[in-house]
């Protein structure tokens, strides 16, 4: 499965002096569910502008199942079906018609086409609406029309921008179990870009972090907080109690811990958070610390190493980085 | 080796297909399969006949034609005299005669022409913006000029039908109640008519498919399209007299005749800016066979003519440079219109 299905080389867009893009490498390997994740104005839809051939790079390569997207659109568009943000019908013409639009443009035949955007619109959950024009349709139903409208092309990859904004929660559950569904029983490849943090991390097998047309970050949530939060200390949480008559304990002093923990050189403060002691370290001494504390006679109720979660991660980035919306 | 040549056989017979299949696919209909481009135009022309914009201007235009045809069949009589040598092209007047209370069939393609142009172009392209749907279309594999080529071809495709159908009914209505079929010639340049008609109204159709890609919002785009109507049907010619008036010498008997000509030839080369006016042009030497000038004529030049009227060809020939300078105007406006829209950045909305 180490198949690049799409590869971004050293990729730029530059409006005037402001840069939308700033030198993006990226590769995501086939069948696989990538989420892009970044706040407004990241540079996330210019990206896939790029990928699909609509908007051309200041510099750099793009390339989707490895073709050339800026030199030869037409091949990259016959594989890659793209839901845009907010998704526009022809108001007048049923969500059937709709789809055998897309079918004509993609030079399927007549017959084939009915067939399969019959079945679409089944798996969509749409057949109620099947003779409804799409200007009646809600925001919810728009968008699962628009995932049959990209799916009735049988393409390789799929590209949502932002495809669950104006959803209701329950629409939004119901969405991202289909494309789960889709990417895992058809083996496609599905590019998720959102600024909506749980939804990616409900459904993407990584994530890229992208703040200011620069990518901070990609791998699984694991790997990601390893990147980005490498530089910070390890912090450990312990609670340590002297054991007393009757299995009682009583709460040990700041001293004699830090007395205790002298020889582990590399920890750098320690402090009393919440009836813990928060040990600030520059690497991961939690077997020895763990160790000095059992050899002591100390009794260690609880031994907990800080993880970064795509929520710190968040506030970390995106919160600090300027929005352009 | 024998393996490598069977496999370049078999990759020529690929091509070969593949080939075939594409001239198939561009003419349609092999398996059921259409070329996307006359996808997008067979869903564009439905659209245009199933709006109420669409139905409102058919009638607009019908009861101006029926109205035109009333005053010229019971005026018919009247214009002609037994001594005219017009009487050769009797059919023709059905196009052009008025009594004054109505305008004949010619000015009211020439008034409403731009309005049906403007009204089938304006909300071409920011409309599938505003809708969102400019950038789900343009994700499919096809080329980003095969919307905008097919908005022009459909709209195009209607307006012909639309004029040669009208042109056809007055010709049946005319042949129904004054009992005389037409000549050759006269059909003729009654299709030379209808042709000239249907690139008057694609300039303006052009120039509204244009501000239909410059501004966002096709409310925008109408109103630019009827400004610029308004202001060379009503506007221009008011300008050009007064640019006459102030060139005139104080006292007109005494211009020489040069002088005299000369300025008629300025105000005409200035009045043939007008695409309305090339048309008028056009059309009045097409319909009016007795025409032999646009412009001012010396004695000299008339001295020894026999009054008659001119072939279809040398008509033709007379108007040559009109018909030329409105197929160029056209052709300025969709190239302009094509430039800007294939720069263009999509986005969704």
């Amino acid at each position: 499965m180490d198949e690049h299905i799409i590869e971004l080389v050293h990729l730029t867009k530059k409006y005037g002096a402001f840069t939308a893009v700033d030198d993006l490498n990226l590769t995501i390997q086939k069948g696989e569910i990538f989420g892009l994740l970044g706040p407004n104005g990241a540079g996330k839809s210019t990206t896939i502008l790029m990928m699909l051939g609509l908007t051309e790079p200041t510099s750099g390569i793009a390339k989707v199942c490895g073709i050339n997207s800026t030199t030869n659109p037409i091949e990259v568009k016959r594989r890659v079906g793209y839901l845009p943000e907010d998704v526009g019908f022809y108001d007048q013409r049923t969500g059937f018609e709709n789809l055998m639009f897309t079918a004509g443009l993609n030079g399927i035949p007549k017959e084939k086409a009915a067939e399969q955007a019959t079945l679409l619109l089944e798996k969509v959950g749409l057949m109620d609406s099947f003779h409804k024009k799409t200007g009646k349709y809600s925001r919810g139903m728009r968008q699962r029309l628009g995932l049959a409208d990209v799916l009735i092309k049988n393409p390789e990859v799929i590209i949502l921008d932002e495809p669950t904004s104006g959803i209701d929660p329950k629409g939004v559950r119901e969405f991202l179990n289909l494309i789960v569904e889709l990417s895992r029983g058809q083996g496609l490849t599905v590019l998720f870009a959102s600024h909506n943090l749980h939804q990616v991390q409900e459904v993407c097998d990584r994530v890229g972090i992208f703040v200011n047309g620069k990518l901070l970050g990609q791998g699984n949530i694991k790997t990601l907080s390893q990147q980005l939060f490498k530089d910070r200390p390890y912090v450990l949480y312990v609670d340590i109690q002297r054991p007393v008559a009757n299995g009682k304990t009583e709460s040990v002093s700041l001293d004699e811990v830090s007395r205790l923990l002298q020889p582990v050189e590399t920890i750098s403060s320690i402090s009393i958070q919440d009836h813990l002691f928060c040990i600030e370290s520059s690497s991961d001494v939690t077997s020895q610390v763990a160790t000095l504390i059992v050899q002591s006679g100390f009794t260690m109720l609880s031994l907990n190493k800080k993880e970064y979660g795509l929520d710190e991660i968040y506030y970390q980035y995106f919160e600090g980085g300027t929005n352009h919306e | 080796m024998n393996n490598n040549i069977t496999s370049t056989t078999a990759l020529i017979d690929e091509t070969t297909q593949g080939e075939r299949r594409r001239s198939a696919y561009w003419f349609g209909n092999a398996e059921g399969i259409h070329h996307p481009f006359w996808v997008i135009v067979s869903k564009e022309i439905s659209d245009q006949l199933r709006s109420w914009r669409f139905i409102i201007l058919v009638s607009i235009i019908l009861l101006t034609c029926i109205g035109s045809m009333y005053t010229a069949v019971t005026n018919i009589g009247h214009s002609v005299k037994a001594s005219d040598v017009s009487t050769t092209f009797f059919f023709l007047k059905l196009f052009t005669v008025s009594d004054g209370t109505m305008p004949s069939f010619f000015v009211f393609i020439s008034f409403l022409g731009p309005l049906l142009g403007i009204s089938l172009g304006f909300d071409a392209i920011n409309s599938e913006y505003n809708r969102g749907t400019l950038s789900r279309v343009l994700a499919q594999p096809i080329h980003r000029d095969y919307l905008l080529n097919a908005k022009f071809v459909a709209a195009l495709t209607v307006i012909s039908v639309l004029f040669f159908a009208l042109g056809f009914l007055v010709i049946g209505l005319g042949l129904i109640t004054i009992g005389i079929p037409p000549t050759a010639e006269e059909f003729w340049r009654m299709i030379a008519f209808l042709i000239l008609s249907i690139f008057y109204v694609a300039f303006w159709l052009n120039l509204s498919i244009l501000f239909s890609v410059r501004f966002k919002q096709p409310a925008t785009a109408a109103l630019a399209g009827i400004a610029v109507w308004l202001f060379l049907t009503v506007f221009y010619p008011l300008i050009v007299n007064l640019i006459m008036k102030s060139l005139a010498p104080a006292q007109m008997a005494m211009a020489s005749p040069k002088q005299l000509f000369d300025l008629e030839e300025l105000r005409l080369t200035l009045m043939r800016i007008l695409p309305n006016q090339l048309f008028s042009d056009a059309t009045t030497t097409l319909l009016m066979p007795t025409v032999r000038s646009l412009g001012p004529l010396t004695m000299e030049q008339v001295y020894g003519t026999i009054p008659g009227p001119l072939p279809l060809g040398q008509s033709i020939l007379l108007v040559w440079p009109q018909v030329t300078g409105l197929i160029a105007a056209t052709i300025v406006c969709f190239v302009l219109s094509y430039v800007s829209f294939m720069k263009k950045e999509i986005r969704s909305r």
